[in-house]
């Protein structure tokens, strides 16, 4: 399968007041043509930071990619200037926001803002924008298009301004969606159908996409690899299936457990605790203040990622061998 | 569209009426006439003038006078100087405080906005640090003062700009310069810091994300939503500039319309009172009313006719 993103051990900080966030802490994984990969995790575990990473749009000042690379078909986004950046932004990689309610400019027309990016990146007729916006209006759902196009944001319910923004997101046939909570400002019946909107589209256009999410219902709906980050790091990452039915970090557990279910009558069970500070991040596993598994040895050196299968990988203390081991034992003499 | 014109300038002629007869009632109730200043009338005299100007009618009567004349548009003739009538006057003065008033807009919010749009880009940097310190002098510093300091330096010390009068643009320099620097302050500070609540935004980001080049970025994006707070004060700018000019022609002697309205009001000059308070408030209501046309412009969800409504 054609590779289309390889972020290796990327580092992202914010110099502050009050000192320096380590927000992104060597995040690494890759991307396929097609793909669908989730980035998981709790809020403020770095996941928008790693994608405005990737396009470029982390604020500079306070914000700075400090080491690591961002291999997008085989060119490095994070050594190219800002100019050749913005060729990449919009055309080749684009980005759907939270909140469609705040994503759309309240001024301007939505056929203007659809038709921007366009004419900005090629060469193309007014004629020909407007045939486009009006094919992208109907890929995304839009009844009468000619006309919607004339009119502004606030003529438009929630659901229909994320289906907009998704429509803007497309219009240069991107090769990467960056979808940052698409549905977490929408109520439950939008989100159903916008999730199914990407399926469709990706059937079409096969457009690779990075879902950022904490809906593990998302997750299960329409990723098919699965990343899980914590505190700045990757902890766990593995195929759907390898992350939702044989999850080896505790951390991953935990959020497995804290998701609600419909047909299990216990209850929620959220993880005890709140994520290290990232502005004196701990130099072992950050999850050790949290963990009921947590050992001596967890607290002071990180743990190497462990190799599950070819697609899961895992960094936790209890997939060394010597800790196995020692559960064995443990096991053995009680 | 027309409706709502329609409907503006109903309200338009009755905040002039209401204006018209709160003066009238000042004006009668200042005490003096225009005649007893002048020591060479007698009783006679002064009573044949008061006849003339029909200024022994009851007040109801010189009420319906004025509004008639301010119907008509016709004042009449001066009282103090007998020879011109208001209108010669209002004539010969307008344009010239126009210019000094259109001029001096067009500098503060082209360059107060641009001011703003600097510092808001280089935010917590040096030029942001520079323009907001002069600007926070710009507005605390009155007019008249800057005026004096202006001349003082400028025209006196330096001889770079003539002292006074408007015969050329060197003579508008420095009249500008005084009557412009605090709306430029204010509109450029205001600029500021809608400019950055503006650029923190999810749609910036977005217009970011598009790829779009800064340029584009900061003034087909940002600029149209920071400016919508900036329209919204226009209207008291505005009034304040008009308030200015009054002062800033006595002061640099310049022939404008301002002379006329404030020595109308020492002299009891009652028909030039009436024609330049109205041609000012009708000035001010005019222009209060293409501010909200273009606020309407600026912002879609302003409409003046709402035409559909949102819809899933
Ligand atoms: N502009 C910034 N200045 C300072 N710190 C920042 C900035 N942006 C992000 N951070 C820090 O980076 C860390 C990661 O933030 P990020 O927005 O990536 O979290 P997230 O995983 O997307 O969370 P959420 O689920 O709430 O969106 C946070 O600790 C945050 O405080
Ligand atoms: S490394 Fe240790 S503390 Fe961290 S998750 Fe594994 S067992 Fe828990
Ligand atoms: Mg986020």
């Amino acid at each position: 399968m054609e590779r289309i993103l390889e972020v290796n051990d990327l580092h992202v900080t914010f110099t502050t007041y009050g000192g320096t966030v380590q927000a992104v802490r060597g995040v690494s994984f890759h991307l396929d043509k097609g793909e669908t990969l989730a980035i998981v995790g709790e809020s403020g575990c770095g996941k928008s930071v790693t994608s405005n990473a990737i396009m470029r749009l982390i604020p500079d000042p306070p914000g700075k990619i400090t080491k690591g690379s961002v291999i997008f078909k085989g060119q490095d986004l994070a050594a190219y200037s800002e100019k050749k950046m913005r060729s990449i932004r919009g055309v080749d990689i684009s980005m759907i926001f939270q909140d469609p309610m705040t994503a759309l400019n309240p001024t301007l027309t939505i056929g203007t803002q659809l038709m921007e990016g366009l004419k900005e990146h090629k060469k193309i007729s007014g004629a020909q924008a407007k045939a486009k916006a009006v094919e992208m209006m109907n890929l995304v759902g839009i009844p009468n298009p000619e006309e919607r196009l004339k009119q502004y944001p606030h003529q438009f319910s929630g659901g229909m301004r994320q289906r907009i923004v998704i429509a803007i997101a497309l219009i240069c046939d991107p090769d990467l969606l960056i979808a940052d909570e698409p549905t977490t400002a929408l109520d439950v019946t939008i989100q159903a159908q916008i999730l199914e909107l990407f399926a469709t589209i990706q059937e079409r256009t096969g457009v690779s996409i990075i879902l950022i999410t904490h809906d593990l219902g998302v997750v299960a709906k329409i990723a098919d690899r699965i990343v899980v980050m914590y505190a700045g790091k990757i902890i766990e990452s593995g195929s759907k299936r390898e992350i939702f039915y044989e999850s080896k970090h505790p951390y991953t557990q935990g959020l497995l457990h804290s998701v609600p279910r419909l047909d299990a009558k216990e209850e929620l069970k959220p993880i005890a605790g709140t994520p290290p500070d990232l502005f004196s991040p701990p130099k072992g596993c950050p999850f050790t203040a949290r963990c009921p598994f947590a050992m001596e040895v967890c607290d002071k050196v990180y743990p190497a990622p462990e190799k599950i299968s070819d697609t899961h990988y895992v960094d936790c203390w209890l997939q060394d061998e010597r800790a196995k081991r020692l559960l064995a034992a443990n096991v053995l003499q009680t | 569209m027309l409706k709502y014109i329609f409907k503006r300038l109903l309200i338009m002629i009755v905040t002039l009426w209401v204006i018209i007869t709160l003066t009238f009632v000042l004006m009668v109730n200042i005490p003096g006439s225009p005649f007893n200043t002048d020591q060479s009338s007698n009783a006679t005299v002064q009573a044949n003038l008061e006849a003339h100007y029909n200024l022994d009618q009851p007040y109801y009567i010189q009420y319906l006078l004025y509004i008639k004349s301010i119907v008509t548009f016709e004042f009449g003739p001066s009282i103090k100087q007998p020879n011109q009538t208001v209108n010669d006057l209002l004539s010969r003065g307008f344009p010239i405080s126009f210019e000094l008033g259109i001029i001096t807009i067009a500098l503060a919010v082209v360059s107060g906005v641009l001011i703003g749009i600097i510092a808001a880009l280089r935010h917590n940097g040096f030029l942001d640090y520079l323009t907001m310190g002069i600007a926070v002098l710009g507005i605390s510093i009155p007019n008249f003062i800057l005026a004096t300091i202006l001349i003082q330096q400028l025209a006196v010390n330096l001889e770079i700009f003539p002292a006074a009068t408007w015969r050329s643009p060197a003579h508008m320099v420095l009249p500008i310069l005084a009557l412009a620097t605090g709306p430029m302050a204010i509109i450029a500070r205001l600029t500021r810091s809608t400019m950055l609540e503006v650029l923190t935004q999810d749609y910036i980001k977005m217009a970011k994300a598009k790829g779009l080049s800064p340029w584009k970025v900061i003034f087909k994006h940002a600029l149209r939503n920071a400016l919508m707070p900036v329209v919204t004060i226009m209207g008291t700018l505005f009034a304040g500039i008009l308030t200015g000019t009054f002062v800033i022609e006595q002061i640099f002697a310049i022939p404008g319309m301002g002379r006329y309205f404030v020595e109308s009001i020492n002299q009891r000059d009652y028909p030039v009172i009436m024609g330049t308070t109205v041609f000012y408030s009708a000035f001010l209501i005019i222009m209060l009313f293409l501010v909200d046309i273009v606020y309407g412009i600026l912002d879609p969800r302003i409409k003046m006719h709402q035409k559909g409504g949102r819809s899933r």
